[in-house]
């Protein structure tokens, strides 16, 4: 089913206003930029057309859950919170202040964050506590996590995979964020993680692949779910490190980022078409 | 009543429990059939079950995992602090074969630091039992509290007969005196007990408190103890780092009590052989605690001679 032109450029603006926020947080401590970029449209879609989750009702038992264990993204997340009016937008500029919980990694005081993370390979099991759950009660409600590709390392991703598929969680969403890079390095210089999805259908997942920027080809997959009823649904959302900056793209080195003000001006503008930003500030290694 | 009978009937009667295991059953060998979707065994994986507990206790469950002590502490300890200490969710954690009751298996099994790496993440509570029936008495208030506990499980047979009644954070006087105090948990109160029944012959009168919940901790009984007896004795099949003897001392410190105390505990792993035999070999029979403390009472009371002559 292709997106209405209408609801196309909807989504297309507020990617764009999403990317604006990443770029706003990227200062003064900075954040997770890269990283950020590559799962904006992702996160976005997802809370825009695929989540059921009642108008954002996040005590309400029926809703959708989406947690995010690559947990650095957050500013993707928050980004999109902001835009579809789950918080405040003015609450950004808090980021990094001790008035307010807007740091490096989700917690739960930010209204929509489902669960706390940062360390990686956590919220696939808790994600299926939850899927379990919802099956318990017999209820209709998907359950959906995104992962990291750095993440993959991680062996209790793995040994998780492995449960979700003996439980047949078909209401079980597992995304991947494959925009090809760890923190310092390209995944396959440094663990090779295709081929990924062979991988996963050997483990006993329904997998799909798909470009993690293409807002047409993505709610066409997610609107199938789930692929089986039997088996746990995976998407690997194949994405860029740093997409929309073409001053940043697929740099290994600009994972996360703390700009100077002068810097994020001209990333803005970069983003909304302008000439490549002329950056200078080094990328901190945070891992 | 058993262990496993208590969560079934506690399964039957709140639609909060779910059961959970890391391919340990051991305990809980006929519940699978009796109480069906609520029993989840996801597998040697106890970090995979400890996460999955979380997301249950999101849902408003309260999930009882099980596996071997040693795993589950250590294997999953991060999923515990991050995913269950953090939200303090009342996952309830039940450690098998716990201090010596590994008995043969070796080192790779022997959880005697469990209570040191617990009892460092807030909100987690602990729980360490005597023997069966001491489990049993303060088992359901423990699995329906609201935080998040370690249970360090026993089934040995009853020590002794336990008339006090349960409550978190109380201990259990077992013997009252004013001489020598023996403060005690789990497996070692048997001997704890025999020890005191052969002090008390020779005349030395014996104050043993089973300790039950080590976190929180009975700090008034703590305290009392220090200061009502010549001499504080910690008991346990456990490190002597970061389990009671730490917690009494942090209690100790806090409040600014000089005491004499002695620690009875385990330096290194044990030698591994049947419970027994490990109990000669470590010391740690009635007789050997017995006449540990005695030597170290004469040379207490000594000094408080000394003191008193001077």
């Amino acid at each position: 089913m292709k997106l209405e032109e209408k609801e196309m450029s909807e989504l297309k603006y507020r990617a764009l206003k999403v990317r604006e926020h990443i770029i706003r947080m990227s200062t003064n401590g900075g954040c997770f930029t890269g990283a950020s970029l590559s799962c904006a449209d992702l996160i976005l879609l997802l809370y825009s057309r695929i989540l059921n989750n009642g108008n954002s009702n996040f005590s309400d038992p029926n809703r959708d859950y989406l947690f995010l264990s690559k947990g650095h993204d957050v500013p993707a997340l928050y980004g999109t919170f902001a835009e579809l009016g789950i918080i405040e937008p003015e609450r950004l500029k808090n980021h990094l202040k001790t008035n307010d919980d807007i740091y490096w990694h989700p917690n739960t005081r930010i209204r929509g964050v489902e669960f706390h993370s940062g360390s990686l390979g956590h919220l696939l099991s808790v994600a299926m506590g939850v899927a379990y759950d919802i099956n318990l009660t017999g209820t209709s409600n998907k359950v959906f996590v995104i992962l990291g590709d750095g993440e993959l390392n991680e062996g209790s991703v793995w040994e998780a995979l492995q449960v979700a598929a003996a439980l047949e969680l078909s209401n079980l969403v597992i995304i991947v964020d494959r925009n090809e890079f760890q923190a310092n390095i390209e995944t396959e210089k440094l663990i090779p993680l295709e081929p990924l999805e062979e991988k996963f259908s050997a483990f006993g997942l329904d997998v799909r692949r798909v470009n993690g920027h293409d807002f047409d080809a993505m709610n066409n997959i997610f609107t199938k779910l789930p692929f089986n009823d039997k088996k746990p649904s995976a998407v690997i959302a194949d994405t860029i490190r740093g997409k929309g900056l073409p001053s940043i793209e697929r740099r290994a080195d600009r994972w996360f980022c703390n700009f100077s003000d002068d810097e994020v001006k001209q990333l803005i503008n970069e983003l909304n078409g302008g000439n490549a930003a002329g950056l200078v500030s080094e990328t901190l290694i945070v891992r | 009543m058993n262990y496993e009978s208590l969560l079934k009937d506690l399964v039957s009667a709140d639609d909060r429990f779910i059961i959970m295991t890391a391919e340990n059953r051991a305990a809980i060998r006929n519940l699978p059939e009796k109480i069906g979707n609520k029993f989840i065994d996801t597998g040697i994986t106890e970090q995979t079950m400890i996460g999955m507990a979380a997301g249950l206790a999101l849902r408003g469950r309260i999930p009882v995992t099980h596996a071997l002590a040693s795993f589950l502490t250590m294997r999953a300890f991060e999923f515990i602090r991050t995913d269950v200490g953090i939200p303090a969710l009342p996952v309830k954690l039940v450690g098998g074969v716990a201090g010596l009751l590994s008995e043969a298996n070796g080192p790779t099994h022997q959880a005697i630091e469990d209570i040191s790496i617990m009892r460092g993440i807030p909100n987690v509570n602990i729980f360490a039992p005597a023997d069966e029936e001491d489990m049993l008495i303060g088992l359901k208030d423990v699995l329906i509290s609201d935080k998040p506990f370690y249970i360090r499980y026993n089934n040995l047979k009853s020590a002794l007969n336990h008339s006090t009644k349960f409550e978190i954070g109380k201990a259990e006087t077992v013997n009252y005196g004013d001489d020598v105090a023996i403060l005690t948990y789990g497996t070692l109160l048997r001997q704890s007990y025999e020890a005191m029944m052969i002090l008390e012959s020779k005349g030395i009168s014996v104050r043993l408190l089973n300790m039950r919940t080590l976190k929180p901790l009975d700090e008034e009984a703590v305290i009392n103890a220090a200061i009502e007896c010549s001499l504080v004795v910690i008991i346990e099949d456990h490190f002597v780092t970061g389990g009671l003897f730490s917690a009494a001392a942090e209690i100790l410190l806090k409040n600014g009590i000089n005491a004499n105390v002695m620690s009875i505990g385990l330096e290194s792993w044990f030698k591994p052989a049947l419970l027994q035999d490990v109990l000669k070999y470590e010391q740690f029979t009635g007789p050997d605690i017995a006449s540990r403390i005695a030597s170290k009472h004469e040379e207490t009371s000594d000094r408080i001679k000394i003191k008193s002559l001077i």
